[in-house]
């Protein structure tokens, strides 16, 4: 985990003002609190430790991450070339000492193949690059389906890909995690690292989308 | 287990619902159960003992409840198995016992030793123990390909029930979808699953 939090007020007095997630029921965030509060009683764990973890997710990962893992991979191949046989390697060359700790695959995209990601019995995601998964990706929906009409399920997220086109999906249900190296989208040319990194999406790491070069073009 | 956490391939979950610019967590307590677990983990329980106290929730429950509300079950449930807080604390939301010492081991791994090799030809045993496994149901007695060799990982099946430490190759093998679901439209679309070595006999041996 990455450096400690400032010592901020560690206020666990709830907002209840967050109305935007109606299906939270207040009995489950109370049997939450309750556990905490039991545990840090006991000397189980402390808030300073609580407070690092949580900062970890909400600050310290996240797509960034990986968007500047495959801007990397698209301007320097023989980056891209130690990607893909040696992810935590090329991590490290980044700086990301942290991701690399993950046994993270990249699955390079290519003409003619596309690599998607889900994990059918839970909710294994490559965190460490790309944050916390969104709530579809968790979803049984996307857990059910993503194996068996993958075509589908990315036509849903507006990825609709031509029949030559092989759909490799890959259901993580070990210690890997993986992660999609897009494809780098045509009329890119010239384009350096940083402008590239913005058009990396997450959910073209994870496999439902490509990369789309905007109509007014940053370039 | 066949549990309803095996969700590969089923029907009647409808269409793949997306929250728009969803936060990293919707309320604070989602946040504090992350915590809770992640410190609690390799300390009191490891992953596998974690998914399959998920896995244990009535399938009801499990189908109702919100994701972190699952974690909360299998946190809850770890802690009061292994002693680090009782059924009295959790009730009167205070400490009246000192915690059980973190158990938790740190196995050391031994070198990679591996049975099959990249471009093996497989068959998936059709395995349906009613504890914790990673072989999910859709890939069942189905013929692949080893495309990669990793690991050796902790065989889940024991290493969640205390069992082991039982160190095994862990194969990406890919198979068709038309292997998988009989007549895909797709048929020459693939599914890699990452695979422990006993769950799979080579092609000669079937």
């Amino acid at each position: 985990m990455n450096d400690a939090h400032d010592d901020h007020d560690h206020n666990h007095n709830h907002d209840h003002g967050d109305g935007h997630h109606p299906e939270a029921p207040n009995a489950v965030e109370a049997r939450a609190l309750a556990l905490e509060s039991l545990l840090l009683e006991k000397g189980v764990l402390t808030s300073e430790e609580i407070d690092r973890v949580v900062s970890y997710y909400e600050h310290d990962t996240g797509p960034m991450i990986g968007a500047q893992v495959v801007a990397r991979a698209w301007t320097d191949p023989d980056y891209r070339r130690r990607l893909l046989e040696d992810a935590p390697g090329a991590l490290k060359e980044l700086g990301f000492e942290n991701a690399a700790r993950t046994e993270l695959v990249v699955l390079e995209n290519r003409p003619g193949v596309h690599n998607m990601v889900v994990c059918t019995l839970c909710s294994c995601y490559p965190w460490a690059v790309l944050g916390l998964p969104p709530t579809w990706y968790k979803s049984a929906p996307y857990r059910s389906r993503a194996v068996s009409e993958p075509r589908k399920v990315l036509s849903e997220f507006g990825c609709e890909l031509p029949e030559d086109v092989k759909v490799n999906v890959w259901d993580s249900s070990s210690d890997l995690r993986y992660m999609v190296l897009p494809e780098r989208p045509a009329g890119t040319d010239g384009w350096s690292e940083q402008q590239l990194t913005a058009l990396v999406t997450r959910d073209s790491m994870i496999g439902v989308a490509r990369p789309q070069v905007p109509t007014s073009s940053p370039a | 287990m066949n549990g309803v956490h095996d969700m590969g391939g089923m029907h009647g979950f409808g269409p793949v619902v997306v929250e728009k610019d969803e936060p990293v967590f919707h309320s604070r307590w989602e946040a504090t159960v992350r915590a809770l677990m992640t410190l609690a983990l390799r300390r009191y329980f490891n992953l596998d003992e974690f998914r399959h106290a998920i896995e244990r929730m009535p399938a009801g429950d499990y189908l109702r409840a919100s994701y972190y509300e699952k974690w909360l079950h299998a946190v809850e449930t770890l802690l009061l198995e292994k002693r680090v807080i009782t059924p009295q604390e959790l009730t009167a939301g205070r400490a009246s016992s000192p915690p059980a010492q973190p158990t938790a081991s740190h196995a050391e791994r031994p070198p990679l030793r591996a049975l099959f090799k990249v471009g093996d030809r497989v068959v998936t045993r059709n395995l349906n123990p009613t504890g914790h496994t990673r072989l999910p149901r859709y890939a069942r007695g189905r013929e692949g390909v080893v495309r990669t060799v990793n690991g050796p990982f902790l065989l889940p099946d024991t290493n969640a029930h205390g069992g082991g430490p039982d160190w095994e190759a862990c194969y990406a093998v890919e198979f068709t979808a038309g292997e998988l679901w009989g007549a895909a439209e797709f048929e020459s679309d693939t599914v890699c699953i990452d695979l422990w070595e006993s769950y799979l006999i080579g092609e000669e041996n079937t």
